[in-house]
Order: structure tokens, then sequence, then C-alpha cells
């Protein structure tokens, strides 16, 4: 029995289940080659790894900080390497996205994938997998294999079915990320090198010199940050997203950013506390440049891909802010803004794929004027845009919130100056959502969203409204384990 | 007596369910206008349905939702919240029936939208009104903010487009760059953003820091910029652009009145009169409204165009609700409270009468408007009832706000507020009056018509002249106000 770890209740191990799923599905497929079959059989497997997640969700038990639905195995015994799995209120939350975010990711490529569909949907359900696995890992070395794991996928989405630069551009990407892990894999090893185990748990809260977790989140730090992204190791992302095919930006942009936060939260504040206090202002810093930075880029953009992707750099600012307070409502709104920018930024982004699909160009200006051509799109375009710039009554405006109060309670200064971004915000999005509605009085033969388009579209909707409206029972779910890391860094702090 | 009842979230409700209803009838104009009617009357009576609770001395409070410990999506409803609900939501009435004969007579396009967005407006009103604290507030300004862009914006020309981005501009830039960090640090230095019962004690706690809470009320003050204190008014000459209706209701009533509510529902709930006696912001935000009231009123002389010379004088009015909080004696805020209802009642009188005139002769500039008055005798009549009471003048309603703001100055024996509203006055008279003298004294009939009588529709001139005698009414019998007002103190 493990002190951390509470195991799998259930007659099957639930937490493997839905991290194979997706890949048990692509065993199918394989033997495929009728690509509607294809499609409907990764549809089905989407749909089936969402349900055995809403049964992990429905059967979480929100009032313990211990980690759930443990399963451990011995894999590498000589270096203790141990297949090690369970999720806290923080790993749910992600695992939740990314099984909500996948369904809707196959049924919006469904026309928009033409060439090597098959190839197409087995990297989606091999990304699935990866993601999930990470937020499952409980052993660094299996967390790395899925981090790791996911690169190759992500890679093959831009660089088969990206746009015309999509070589330079999943280069680029592929490249800085893999800088990123080089960084990761020595912190690791280092751990390693102190503790004799590869267990995430044991590793946290233990008593380590300063000088070792300085180096130690230095080398977290780079991963993560990249991977985030954050100022100034940015660069990768607007190109990767303007190449990518929509799935992949929505990928990219709903879970794969949230994979650096996560790392700062799971890894950098439980097991290197003291370095953590000693670089948040510099965090604090980069985060705010992050947001302002992001938001005036995003004010000059054309392209409307570009104006999302930049959005993603300021929105994940104010993640890092929070995560960087320190305390309960700056980390409650970081995982807020998590899974609000994966909902939000990720229907920005399907909505642009919509409209990419009808008129071949991303140009705001050849995008122009909608409002009357396809009203219902601009219903979704218009709901998406406001939750963007954290409009009250939506998803983000209550994640904004929380980390504003944990930035204003903590350092007043940063909190004015994140506000700046928050005004940065509503101007740009209110400026595309004009330009969309309203920037061209002539009619073109556009086709409104077609049925399939408002299915995957509503569930997002409906979360937009629900978090911002009733947020409660999200903030039970993540409560318990975020307020015991609050307290753990307290006690540290003292 | 607290008692908890969901009659502000039906009321909200019905205008939610109006608005849908409109959107979807956009085939059939007669329907959409019938569920655009229908929704105000029965919004109306919904509002009215808590009359007898306040009456009484009760308050309604719902909760909804809670968002953090202390932050809530909930509903309090006092005589402050019920005063605004009942303005906005009888004035929808009569909005609803004059948009009728002025969008059909102009054959405006985009009908549909300006209905839906019109109602929205409204919802965000009822909102504002019925907040229960900061964090519902805020919501529902906001929800006024977006859906009131397209309205200003309705012609999509070039002024249209150049109007909005200033509106937006400033009423969202405030929104997000002050009044949020306001309400954060409000949270932060006392852990609830709900509003308090007393109207003396507000909810900061004793020994908060008074630089910090001067600092806070200072971003308040300016985040609601819908109250369009100088030097954030600019917007609302700019809001002009839009179809008379909305200047009307919206830009007389609904939406600057929510700024000056929010003010005013801040300075009392939030802050209450004893801090903001103590630090001595009272008085200091007295003068800096004097300023507006003063200069407003002298920038509405210059104006020649109507709708000008009305928006001005809207923004030195609204001035005078802040005032008679900001004097925080219970004469004083009487006296403030009560001109929300005095001037909606007028100012949308005023400004249905120059739509009527500008879509019966198509004018807009008071020069242009000699002799006016042979033609159109109800809607020049009603617009001379309606300026007296702008003045100041009894029997109308707004002498009944003069009344009580000279007697809330004098109470608390300020001289300078006392000449300040004498001399805002004169300016108001020397604003008015030449508009009233024109119309009936100067020009020819013969210069307007050869057949007599020339009025806008029925649909229009019913409305202005039902609520013209609504400000005699007022002005004759202001106990019901007075009365449920008092319940506060």
């Amino acid at each position: 029995m493990l002190p951390y770890l509470t195991m799998n209740p259930f007659g099957f191990p639930v937490l493997s289940t839905t991290i194979f799923m997706p890949l048990f599905g692509v065993l199918f497929i394989l033997f495929m080659s009728n690509e509607k079959a294809i499609k409907v059989a990764a549809m089905i497997t989407a749909l089936l790894t969402l349900a055995v997640s809403a049964f992990l969700f429905v059967n979480f038990d929100p009032t313990t900080t211990i980690f759930q639905f443990g399963e451990r195995i011995s894999w590498v015994s000589s270096f203790n390497i141990n297949y090690m799995l369970g999720i806290d209120g923080i790993s749910i939350m992600l695992i939740l996205l990314t099984t909500i975010i996948s369904p809707i990711a196959v049924l919006s490529s469904w026309k928009a994938i033409q060439t090597r569909v098959k190839e197409f949907m087995i990297s989606i359900l091999i990304m699935e997998t990866a993601m999930i696995g990470v937020f499952c890992s409980l052993d660094f070395i299996l967390f790395y294999f899925f981090w790791e794991a996911m690169l190759i996928p992500m890679y093959l989405l831009i660089a088969i079915w990206g746009g015309p630069n999509k070589d330079y551009a999943s280069l680029k990407f592929f490249i800085y990320t893999l800088f990123g892990s080089v960084f990761l894999l020595v912190a690791i090893i280092a751990i390693y090198l102190v503790n004799g185990t590869f267990s995430i748990p044991e590793a946290m809260f233990k008593d380590y010199t300063f000088q070792f977790q300085f180096w130690v989140f230095l080398a977290f730090g780079i991963a993560f940050a990249i991977k985030v992204p954050m100022f100034p190791f940015h660069t990768w992302l607007p190109a990767a997203h303007t190449e990518a095919p929509t799935v992949g930006s929505v990928f990219l942009a709903s879970i794969l950013l949230k994979m650096g936060t996560y790392g700062f939260m799971r890894f950098c504040l439980p097991i290197v506390p003291q370095a953590s206090f000693y670089f948040a202002p510099l965090m604090i810093v980069l985060s705010i440049i992050g947001i302002i930075y992001g938001g005036f880029v995003c004010l000059s953009q054309t392209d409307m891909k570009k104006l999302v992707a930049y959005s993603s750099v300021a929105h994940m600012g104010f993640v890092i802010l929070g995560i960087f307070t320190f305390s309960i409502y700056g980390f409650v709104g970081a995982l807020f803004q998590m899974l609000n920018h994966g909902i939000t930024t990720g229907g920005l982004f399907l909505l642009v794929g919509m409209v990419y699909e009808r008129t071949h160009s991303r140009q705001i200006y050849d995008n122009a004027g909608l409002g009357k051509i396809m009203p219902i799109y601009m219903f979704f375009f218009g709901l998406f845009a406001v939750s963007s710039f954290a409009f009250p009554g939506t998803n983000s405006f209550v994640g904004e919130l929380y980390v504003l109060i944990g930035a204003f309670a903590v350092n007043k200064t940063a909190g004015f100056f994140a506000v700046v971004g928050a005004v940065v915000a509503a101007a740009y999005m209110l400026k595309l959502l004009k330009q969309v509605a309203w920037g061209r009085e002539d009619k073109r033969d556009i086709k409104d969203m077609n049925l399939r388009e408002i299915i995957y579209m509503v569930p997002l909707a409906i979360f937009v409204l629900w978090v911002g409206l009733f947020p409660r029972p999200f903030v039970n779910v993540m409560e318990y384990t975020l307020v015991n890391l609050a307290t753990q860094l307290d006690k540290v702090s003292h | 007596m607290v008692i908890e009842s969901a009659l502000p979230l039906l009321s909200m409700g019905i205008v939610f369910v109006s608005a849908i209803l409109i959107m979807a009838s956009r085939k059939s104009p007669n329907i959409r206008e019938f569920w655009s009617i229908g929704g105000a009357i029965l919004t109306f009576l919904t509002v009215m349905a808590m009359v007898p609770i306040i009456w009484e001395g009760g308050v309604i409070k719902y909760t909804l939702s809670t968002i953090a410990p202390g932050i809530s999506l909930n509903f309090r409803v006092d005589a402050l919240s019920l005063i605004f609900g009942i303005v906005s939501s009888f004035l929808w009435i009569f909005a609803s029936i004059y948009n009728i004969g002025y969008m059909r007579t102009l054959k405006e396009h985009a009908q549909t939208r300006y209905y839906t967005c019109f109602a929205a407006a409204i919802l965000g009103a009822q909102g504002v009104s019925y907040a229960g604290g900061l964090f519902t507030l805020y919501l529902f300004y906001e929800v006024i903010s977006l859906f009131t862009y397209p309205l200003v914006a309705h012609h999509q020309d070039a002024d249209g487009y150049a109007g909005a981005k200033k509106y937006v501009i400033y009423l969202v830039g405030t929104s997000k760059g002050f009044l949020l960090p306001a309400v954060i640090l409000t949270y932060v230095m006392t852990g609830t953003l709900d509003f308090a019962d007393n109207i003396h004690t507000g909810i900061f706690p004793a020994g908060s820091d008074s630089i910090w809470v001067t600092v806070t009320y200072i971003l308040f003050v300016a985040g609601f910029a819908k109250a369009a204190i100088m030097p954030l008014h600019n917007w609302l000459p700019s809001a002009m652009v839009a179809p008379t209706p909305v200047s009307a209701l919206l830009h007389a009533v609904a939406v600057v009145k929510a700024g000056v509510f929010s003010i005013s529902r801040v300075m009392l709930s939030t802050f209450g009169t004893n801090i903001l006696n103590d630090l001595g912001i009272g008085i200091v935000t007295a003068y800096v409204v004097s300023f507006t009231i003063l200069t407003a009123s002298i920038i509405a002389l210059t104006k020649d165009d109507l709708k000008a010379r009305l928006a001005y004088s809207t923004v030195s009015q609204l001035s005078y609700i802040i005032l008679g909080i900001a004097l925080l004696d219970n004469t004083g805020v009487l006296g403030g409270i009560i001109h929300i209802v005095n001037h909606g009642f007028s100012k949308i009188t005023l400004f249905f009468c120059a739509g009527a005139i500008f879509v019966a002769h198509n004018k807009r500039k008071i020069s242009d408007m000699a002799g006016i008055g042979h033609v159109m005798p109800f809607t020049m009549g009603a617009f001379a009832i309606a300026s007296l009471s702008m003045i100041g003048v009894p029997p109308v309603a707004g002498f009944t706000t003069k009344w009580y703001l000279l007697n809330g100055a004098l109470e608390i024996s300020s001289i300078p507020i006392v000449a300040v509203l004498m001399v805002s006055s004169l300016l108001n008279a020397g604003y008015f009056v030449p508009i009233t003298i024109r119309a009936f004294f100067q020009g020819k009939k013969s210069d307007w018509s050869t057949s007599g009588i020339k009025e806008a529709p029925l649909t229009m001139v019913a409305p202005l002249v039902i609520t013209a005698l609504i400000s005699v009414l007022l002005g004759f019998y202001p106990d019901f106000f007075v009365t449920l007002i008092s319940n506060l103190f």
C-alpha cells in the first residue's frame, strides 16, 4: 500500500482502459480500407473513450487529496521504474477535456480531410492515447514516454495535412519541443539520482537543497515554458498553428499547450517549491509580458488563425500568472483557464476551420461580413469571441476573475498590468467580431453551418455558458487537490 | 424582512423569452412587434408584483449560483432596484409602440436585429437593477454594452461605425480597465461582492486601508462610464447616430441610468455613507459632478442639432442623480434617486419629440424649427411640458428633484452646491425655453403646411403625449416614489 495512491476499486483497470481505448480502436482501423468506415470507427472509438472517462468522472472522489484509481505494475525493476497511474483533481479535468475534444476533432475533419484518411484518424487516436497517458502517469519515465509519444503524431498532422509552409512549421515545432524535452529528461534523471525512484508523488515536498532545486526548476522551466508557450519561447506556436490542419490546431491549443502548465503545477511547485518561489517574480513578469505582448500582436493581425494563435499566448499568460501567485484563487483560476482556453480557443479554431473550408482563406477580409450570410455561424462565433476576451457570464470570465483575485491579493501592480492585457483582449476580439459580422456588404455564395458542424459546436457552447454561470460543480472537483497544494506550499514557505 | 422570491428572475426571463420570440418571428413584422409590446407589458406587470413587498419595507433576495465564496450570481431587490426596474420596464412599453411608427415610416433595415437587441438591452437594465452583488451587476452591465453596440451602429454607415467604435471603446474600455480591478480590489479587501443591506455601513470592514478604499472608489466611478461623468461623457453625444428610439429609451433611460444606478448602488451598498463621509469623498464627488452639470449645460447651449442638445442635457441631468447621492444625507439621496424616475419620463418625451419631428418633417436642427408648433401642436406641447420638467418648474416632475436636492444641500450647509443648482436651472432654461418659443411664436404656419396639422404617426405621438402627462402627474403626486424610496433609510 502506498500512502499517496488509492488503488483502483473496479474489476478492470479503468485508467489503462481510458488511455488505451483509442489505441485499441487503431488496431481495428489498421485493417479497414473503406474511408467512411474508418471515420465511423474512429468516431466510435473516441466516443467510447469519452464514455469511460465520464465513468471516471462520476466515480471520482473529490473529497480526498490522494491519487485515485491507482494502478502499479513493476516495469523495469532494476531502475525502479513502474507502470504507475493515478489521478487527482487536476488531472481528471484535463483528461475530461481531452476526451471531449477528441470526438469533436474527428467529427470536424469529416469533410476537411480528403487525403490519407486512414493515417489521419490513426494519428488522432494515437495522440489521444498519449495525451491521456501524460495526465495519468505517476512515474517519470512513463510520463516522459507519453510526453514524447505526442510529438510524433502531432508532427505528422502538421507535416502531412498542413498548409503550404508546413515543412518549415512542422520542423520548427519538432525541434523546439524536442529541445525542451531534453531538459525535461535531465531534470528527471537528476531527481532520480537523489531519490532512487522515478515515482512522481515520492519526489514531492522533499527537502532538496536550494541549489538542486534551482537547477531542476530551470530545466523543468525551459521544457514547460516552451510547451506553454511562454514569452519569449512562443515563436513556434503561430507558425505551427497557421500551417496545421484545423484538428491539429485544436489539439495543439486545447490540450498540448496545457501540458506545459500542467507540468508547472504537477512538477515545479511540489517538487522544487523553494526554487518556484525564487523564480516566481520572473515567471510573473514573463507571463504579464506574454499577456500584453500577445494582445498587441493580435491587434495587428489580418489572418484569423494567427490572431487566435497569438491570443493563446496571452491566455496562457493568465494561467502562468495564476499558478505563480501560489494562492488557492490563483490555482483554481489557472486550472479553469486551462479548461476554458481548451474549450474556447479550440472552438475558435474550429470556427476558423469551418469558414476556411468555404472560402479557402484565413484572411479576415475574405471572411468578413458573414452576419447576413451565415447567421448560425455568427451566433457561435460571437459566443466564442466574447468568451475569449472573458465576457462576464462566459467560462473565461470566471477563470480570469479567479486569477486576478489571486494576482491582486499577492501583488497589485501585477494585477493592474494583467488588466491592461484584458482590455487589449477585448479590443482585438471585438474588432475581429465586428469585421466578421459586418466587414463587407457584398453578397457571396457561402453556406451556413450544417448539422454536423452544429452538433460538434453545441457541447462546447454549452460548456462556455455552464462554467460561466454555474462553475461550482467544477470547482468542487478540483478544490481539494488545489487547496492541498496551496497549504503544502504555504508550509514550505515558512 | 427578507423574502426569497424568483420574481426578479421571472421578469428577466420574460424579457429573455421576448427577445427569442422576436428573433423567431422575423418573417412577420406584426407578430414580432406584438412580442415586443407584449413582453414589455408582461415584464412591467411582473415588476409591479414586487412593489407590495418593497412597500412594506421588505427586500427580495434570490441566489442562482455561487461562483466563489462571497461571489454569487444573486439578485436583491430593494427600493432603489425597484425604481430603476419600474422605469425601464414601463418605458419599454412606450418605446415599443413608438418604435413601430419610427422604424416603419423610415423603412429602416435589419429591424429584427434591432428589436432583439433592444430587448436584450432591457434585459441588461433589469439585471443591473436587481443585482445582488457586484458580480451580477458587472455581468448585466456588460450585457447592456454588448447588445447596444449593434443599435448604435444600426445604420452601418461611416458615421454609425465611428459612433459605435467610440461607444465601445469608452464603455468596454472603462469597464474592463477600471471597473474590473475595482471589483477585484473590493473582493480582496472585503472577501465578498454582495451588497450590504444597510446604506450606511457598506461592506468594507473597519480599519480598511483608506488609500486603497479611495483608489477603489475612484476606479468604480471611472469604470461606470455609462453615467457619462466628465471627462468620460464623450461617447454619449456620439451614440446619437443611433435611431432616435434608441437614443430615447437607451441613451436617456436604460443605458445611462444603468451607469448612474450602478454608481449609486456602489456608493450606498458597497461603500456605505459612513465610510464615504469619513474619507470625505462624498463632497469631492459632489464637486466633480457639479462641474459636469454646469459644463454639459454650457455645451448644450451651443448645440443646434436637437439630439445633440438633448444628449448634453442628459449628461448634465445624470450628474444630478449622483450629486444627490453624494450629499450623503437622506434628503439628498432621496432627491438623487427620484430623479431617476423624473428624468426618465421627461427625457424620453423629449427624445420621442425629436424623433417625431424627424419622421414628420425630416428636421434635425433647432434653427430649422421655427413655427413647427403650428403643425405639430401635440408633439411640441409635450416637448414644452418635458422641458419645464428639466428646468425644474413646478408642478412638473423635475421640480420634486430640485426641491429635495436643494433641501439636501442646505441640510449639509453647502453653499457651493446650492449655487450650482441655481445656476444650472438657469442654464437649463437657457437651452430649452428658446426651442419652445421658436416652435410656437416664430415662423409661419404657411412655411410648413398647407393642409393644417402634420404630426408623426399615432404610434409615435400617443406615447410621447402619455409620457409627458405622466411627467406632470409625477410632479403633482410624487408620494408613491418618495414613500418607496424612504424604505431605504
